[in-house]
This record gives structure tokens, sequence and C-alpha cells, in this order.
């Protein structure tokens, strides 16, 4: 066995907080051996980011390492004066964060960023900084380095950004690589490019890596090793493909069931005692939402941006299509014009036969159909407002779209949260009060509220846990069934799109390249885009609990 | 990072109320002071031992004493009772004041945050213009121009602080015109007005009562400056700017007390309002209830 790089040993992390101290990371042990890539999985609030912050001794104010020790390459990371922290930090060991354009300073250029860390650490001189730093952009494969060296992160996009912080984390040639979330936010070719050459510069210079994830998936892909996390504790470690055939842990079992994947229908996601039989919806032939030459143009800085260029599409009734692209491709203006936000430039919206995208989207609001096509926003926490309660927010609806009174409102609304499963009791909480869960539930509550007949959902569980995420998607399938609604689901994620859909429309560059039955558009892809899309989703072990292990444990 | 764990307390205000003064021990002193400055402004001119108007040659310039705790001015009225009858004149002024500007500020910097385009071009170069001037010049040619009365002082001090609600507003509403929140209240069927109003625009509140703080405190110093140099209100109406400017006169010869008290109850709340600030901005902020 390789010497140990770095080892964990009982480490526990606790804050501060007003209603006391809340234990973080309650004493976990592990060990990374040089060369080797752990991958840490867990769900929001597991400890797996306050892991990595307290590694490096970064930690929040309020936040302690309360017992444990750190040691790495034989120095007590705990015991570390905070200088000598600084020389370790960056030059040993060092972090790609999560959100690459709130990690780079958005008025410096991307070189200039690169050289401070050179020079910082004393790996470069005034004389050769500027070669470095191209030398270090070029490592990463940014084409044209000489360049991108005197671009600004806003003039990157968010793949670019991501390797320019991965250039910055690699400049003094680290021992160690701990990745927070790399790819969140990324689109799903970017984050399969991105992890990729993050494996490969890793291999080639020898080092360490821990991957910090939500994503079993991506983990299993691109980990040695896995550890999981829940509650602040290790619950579970192994060989990456032995952790998803044979989970040992009852919580990993549900992780890696909840992971949406090519052979698992709806309610496969979900633990086995809650897997109820899926009715299945009816779908008729007649036409609830026709698009017609739909395009949207927008007056750019530099001439006219054709966001949307004439697309057409049908919604059935009583059918859900998926929309997919990644983005940029047209599918969040697409929807915005459906669900009269926007008014499209040219092109009818046929809706029960009516041209409604020829009313004006802002006299929308007082029309009769008003309530019958909804949405169910991207991120349920920007889509809830702040100073109002969860009552509030479902009952807005019914406020202004219908004649219901007072009492009969109240009713409707805890009718409404009884059928997405939200507890009554958390009603009169406001939306910081609630989790994430809890809070996309009201937003679907808030949608369905005046019974649409069409409901936009626009990427609604892209934020949520795996694990909620199924349960949300469960609800969604149950809710169509019962209410008899058609659904738009506009995602980047094939995966849950094939769980839910009908039918699939593939959108690049604002034109639809390719649609047809989810079935035959997933298993036998006509365009090369989508064959692309498909390639890239990472590919979490198709049979889980199965004997055989992945061919991935042979490498 | 971590999630707090769901918090199960009441929600009530007054549950509230009592948990930001618990909180905070400098919020409570500035809330007390507070109290006592609105209760001389309510029932003070009814408790305080002498008559704020009645002069009193044989008792001209006395210093404190038990009969005259503030002691008296030249022209023998009794100090104390005066400071204290101030208290409503320049709680007046101040506060409708910010209310004034609270409220102007507040509709126009919504309508150039959430419409844009012409009307914020138009509206901004108008609160540049107004913040070129120094400001308390500005207050004075206004209230010169206008005449010499409370309202008049009031309308100029409302003037000058207007851009500094609007500006606040604006960016609030700003940020918050593509929230998911504000489309999804457009999807309810409110129109843009409603959207604005209801929706938007209270999410601006939590700054707000932070700059409504600092602003009364600046308020009664406006109004008590323009009194100082004669442009406000006219003696021999208890105001704490004249009773200052008054007193100057007398420090040189040793009767501090003149100036020295109504400078200080000036000083006093001035300070009371701006240490209200984060009280205020936490009890109408609903993220604060946990």
């Amino acid at each position: 066995m390789a010497p140990k790089l770095l080892s964990v040993n009982d480490l526990a992390v606790s804050f501060r907080t007003r209603r006391g101290e809340v234990k973080a990371v309650r004493g976990i042990s592990f060990a990374l051996a040089r060369g080797e890539t752990l991958g840490i999985v867990g769900e929001s609030g597991s400890g797996k980011s306050v892991t990595s912050y307290a590694l490096l001794r970064i930690l929040d104010a309020g936040g302690t390492i309360r017992t444990g020790g750190v040691t790495y390459g034989g120095i007590d990371l705990r015991a570390a004066s905070e200088r000598g922290m600084r020389d370790i930090r960056g030059r040993e060991i060092s972090m790609i964060f999560q959100n690459p354009r709130a990690a780079l300073n958005p008025i410096r250029k991307v070189g200039h960023q690169i050289e401070d860390v050179l020079r910082q650490h004393g790996r470069a001189s005034r004389q050769d900084a500027r070669a470095k730093a191209i030398k270090a952009l070029a490592d990463v494969r940014i084409n044209d380095p000489e360049a991108r060296y005197d671009a600004y992160p806003f003039e990157l996009s968010g793949g670019m950004c991501q390797r320019v912080v991965i250039a910055i984390a690699l400049a003094c040639d680290p021992k160690l690589l701990i990745a927070d979330e790399p790819t969140t936010g990324l689109d799903i070719t970017t984050q399969k490019a991105v992890m990729d050459l993050t494996r490969d510069l890793i291999r080639a210079r020898g080092m360490s890596s821990i991957l910090i994830t939500h994503d079993l998936g991506l983990a299993a892909e691109y980990c040695d090793r896995l550890a999981v996390m829940k509650d602040g504790e290790i619950v579970e470690t192994g060989a990456a493909a032995d952790v998803f055939a044979r989970p040992r842990h009852p919580y990993t079992a549900r992780l890696v069931d909840a992971t949406p994947r090519p052979g698992a229908d709806l309610r496969a996601l979900l633990p086995a005692e809650a897997r109820t039989p899926l009715v299945p919806h009816a779908v008729s032939n007649t036409p609830l939402l026709e698009v017609q030459g739909l395009t949207k143009t927008y007056t750019g800085k530099s001439g006219p941006v054709h966001a949307v260029k004439g697309i057409d599409f049908t919604i059935r009734q009583g059918a859900s299509v998926g929309l997919v692209g990644e983005s940029g491709c047209g599918k969040s203006t697409t929807s915005s014009m459906l669900v009269r936000l926007l008014d499209p430039s040219a092109g009818r919206i046929l809706f029960d036969g009516q041209d409604i995208g020829a009313i004006p989207a802002d006299r929308f609001a007082r029309n009769p159909l008003r309530g019958a096509i909804q949405m169910v926003f991207q991120d349920a926490t920007d889509s809830l407002n702040p100073r109002h309660t969860a009552r509030d927010t479902i009952g807005e609806p019914l406020r202004r779209l219908t004649t219901l009174d007072g009492a009969a409102r109240r009713a409707r609304v805890e009718e409404l949260a009884a059928m997405t499963g939200l507890p009554a009791g958390l009603l009169d909480r406001f939306p910081h009060q609630l989790s994430g869960g809890q809070k996309a539930r009201v937003g679907i509550a808030r949608a369905i509220a005046t019974d649409p007949r069409l409901l936009i959902l626009d990427e609604p569980t892209a934020a949520l846990d795996v694990s909620i995420q199924a349960v949300v998607l469960n609800l969604l399938a149950d809710l169509r069934t019962r209410l008899g609604m058609s659904y738009l689901f506009v995602s980047h994620d094939l995966n849950v799109v094939r769980l839910l859909c009908d039918e699939v429309i593939v959108m690049q560059g604002g034109e639809i390249v390719e649609a047809g039955p989810a079935a035959q558009v997933m298993d036998a892809p006509a365009h090369p885009y989508t064959r692309a899309l498909l390639g890239a989703a990472p590919k979490p072990p198709s049979a889980p609990r199965s004997p055989q292990a992945p061919d991935r444990a042979a490498e | 990072m971590t999630d707090a764990p769901a918090p199960s307390h009441s929600n009530s205000a007054r549950a509230h109320l009592v948990y930001v003064l618990r909180d905070n021990p400098v919020t409570l002193i500035a809330f007390a002071l507070c109290a006592f400055f609105v209760l001389s402004a309510l029932i003070g001119p009814y408790l305080v031992p002498h008559d704020p108007l009645a002069t009193n040659a044989a008792r001209a310039l006395q210093p404190p004493s038990f009969d005259h705790w503030f002691g008296t001015d030249s022209l023998g009225r009794d100090v104390f009772s005066r400071v204290i009858v101030a208290t409503r004149l320049d709680l007046t002024i101040s506060v409708a004041a910010v209310a004034l500007s609270f409220v102007i500020g507040a509709v126009l910097g919504a309508v150039a945050g959430y419409w844009g385009g012409w009307w914020d071009v138009v509206l901004n170069r108008i609160f540049d213009t107004i913040m070129a001037f120094p400001l308390f010049v500005l207050a004075m040619g206004i209230v010169a121009a206008l005449g010499n009365t409370v309202e008049n002082i009031i309308y100029a001090t409302a003037i000058i602080n207007i851009p500094f609600y609007a500006r606040l507003v604006r960016a609030e509403v700003n940020i918050r015109r593509e929230a998911g929140f504000a489309q999804a209240a457009r999807l309810a069927g409110n129109s843009h007005l409603r959207v604005v109003a209801f929706h938007i625009f209270p999410n601006a509140l939590p700054p707000m009562m932070v700059q409504v703080s600092l602003n009364l405190g600046w308020a009664i110093l406006n109004a008590a400056g323009l009194s100082f140099i004669g442009l406000g209100v006219r003696p021999p109406t208890p105001e704490w700017g004249i009773m200052v400017a008054e007193g100057a006169n007398f420090i040189v010869s040793g009767q501090w007390w003149v100036a020295l008290f109504p400078g200080l109850w000036l000083m006093l709340a001035v300070f009371t309002f701006n240490l209200m600030g984060d009280g205020l901005r936490d009890l109408v902020d609903p993220r604060r209830r946990t």
C-alpha cells in the first residue's frame, strides 16, 4: 500500500450559532494515499464541505475544530501556525471551489490572478511570471492562452472560468487537490470536459485528490474510493465500484436507489417501502398547445441576438414533453414565452386553438387563461418571496385569479399542501425556515393552485438533493395522473427527463435538433448533439446490488 | 453549508420584539431612549415645572439649581422646561420630513428600478442634481425662498433626503426585478404595479429602516442647523437649534448651561436614532425571526 499522504483522525467540527452549538462534523476518520482520488459524497448539510474547509483551516467565523487530528505528510495541520498554513495552502494543498465565477476576482485579468499565486509562493519572478501563467493556461487546455491571459472572468464562459480556477489551483504543483462540487452549475458536456481534464492532470502529475460532490454517478466515475457522509459522520467507505454494487449502509443504498439511471423507473428511485404502484397517465391525441414558428430576437449591442429561431412543436392533452438543451440554447426563453411572461418576436402559440401569443404579456395577467398555464421555477429559494409565509405564497394565485373567499381559500391552501405532501404545520413558516424539499413543494402547490391545464417545469429539481429529487419527481408524476395536467419539463438532465416524459425535444442554438418519443430519442439518438449530451452524462452503475462489479473496478 | 435545524419558536410579533431587544443590549438602550423622547414630546409640555415662554428678568442667567435644573437663560426662562417642550417640535419636523422623503423616495426609486429605461435615466439625473449641491446650503436656499415656517423646514429637509431613499429603493428593486418570486407573482395574476408594490418593495424595507434611523438624526440636526443660523423656527418658540444659538453668546462669559443642555439633548436624540437602525432592521426582516 502506498504511504499515506493525508490522514484524518476523529475530526469533529462545530459551529457556534444563536441556537447553541451545531455539530457539523462528528468525529470522522479517513486516510488518503499518494496518487489516490477519494470521493466524499453526501447530501446538503452532511458536513462534506465543512470537512474540506477544516483540512485547510479556512472555516467560517464561529467554526472550530473540536477534536481530532489532521496529518499531512507528517505535518500536524491542526497545530501548524497560521503562517505555516499559508505556505501549505496553494503550494501543498489547493482547492477548487463550487462557483468558478465567484472564485475569480471579477476585475483582474485571469493571467494576473495566476501570477499572483505563482509569486506568492515564490514559483515565479517578475520576469518569467507571464510565461509561466500562459503555460498554466495551456496546461488546462485553454485555446490561445496568450490571448486569454488578458481576459477578464466575465468574458469567459463558465467552463472556461473553471479551467482558469483549476490552472490557479495547480499552478504551484500541489500534492493534494480538493475539489468542492467543481461542476455544479456547469452544463453536462462542460462538466465532462472539466472532470476529464482534472482527472488527466491529476494522473499526469501523480497528485492525490478529494472530490466532494452530491452526485453519486460523478463520484463513481472519477474516484477510486468513496466515503459517504450523513449528518457529519462517514457511514460507509470503500472502493467506488463496491460502494455502488454492494452498499452496506441503508443510507448508501437509499442514495444509490435515488440516483436516476437508465433502466430504472420513477418508483425505483424511492426507498422500497414507499414504492406504490404508479398509475399511468392518460394521453389524448387532441393537441393542447401548438407552437408554430416561434421566434425571439433580442436587439443586442453588436446586432440582433437570435435566442429562438422559429421552432414548432405540439403538446398533446395529458402528455409530458421534455425540453432538453444546455445553457443558452433558448429553452428558458421558450418557456418564458409559453408561460406568457415574454412576448415572442414572431410565430403563434395556440392554446386550445386560441393564439395566446397575440395577447401582450403585460396584459396576460388579467386574461381568463392565466390560471390555465402555470410554472414551477428552477430555484425554489429564489422563487419564494422571503417576506411571505408558505400560506401567503400558495394562496396568492387563489386571491388574484379565483373568486374564493377567505375561508374557502384557507381550505384550498390546506388541500393543496396535503396534495403536495407539505405538513399543514409548516404553512405559517417563512421560506428561510423551510428545507429545500419543502420549498419545492410550496412552489409546486402554488403552481397547481388554479388547476392549470399546462404546467411548465423549469428544472424544478436542479437544486435538490437526489433523495428529495426522487420524491419530488414521483410527486409530479402522481399529480399529473390525478389532475390530468400536461407538462413541459425543461431540463438539462436526460436521465431525469427519461423518467418523467413521454416525448423529448432537444434544442441547440435556438433550434430544435431532434424531437420524438422519449425512448426513441434516448436509445437511438439521430442527431450528433443528442448523442453528445447522452454521452456526457455520468454513468451510474446500471445494476446496483448486482453481483458482478462494473468494468471500472478493473482500472 | 450546513442547514440550520428548523426552528420551532412562535412567530408572534411581540416575541420577535422581545427577542430583538434581548439579543442586542444597544438596541434595548436605543429603544428606551427613543421611548423617553417620544414621551417627552407627547406629555412633556404638561409636566414641565415652568412655562417655557415666561420671562423673568430677575432670575436671568441663573446656574442650574434645584429650582431650575438646567438653569435659566438671558430672559430668565427655565432651560429645562424649554428643552423638554422643544422635543415635540424637533421630533415633528424630523419625523414628518423623513416620512415625506421615505414615501416620495420609495415611489420614485421603485419606478426607476422596476421600469428602468427613460424613467431611470431622468430620475437619476434629477437625484444627481440634488446631491450635487451642498445639501445644507440647498435647504437654506429652499427655506429662504419659500419662507421661514415650520412646514417649509419640513419640505426642505425632505427634498434633500429624497435621493438617499430613491437610490436605495432603486437598487433593491432592480436586483429583484427578474427574481423568481417576482415572475411567480406575475403568473399569479398580479399587474406590474402590484408586483412592485406588494411583492418587491417590502423586501427593500430592512435596508430602508437603517436609512430612516440615520436620516431621523440628520433631519433633527438639519432643522436645528437652520434655526441656528436664523432660518427656521423663530424665537421665542423653544427649539434646540435656536437655544444653542442663543446660548452660544454666553459661553464666553461662563454661562455654559444655556447652550450645553439643548446641545446635549440634540446629541442624545441623534445618537438614539442612529443606534436604533440595526434594531429597526431586525424588526422588519422576517429572516431574523428564527
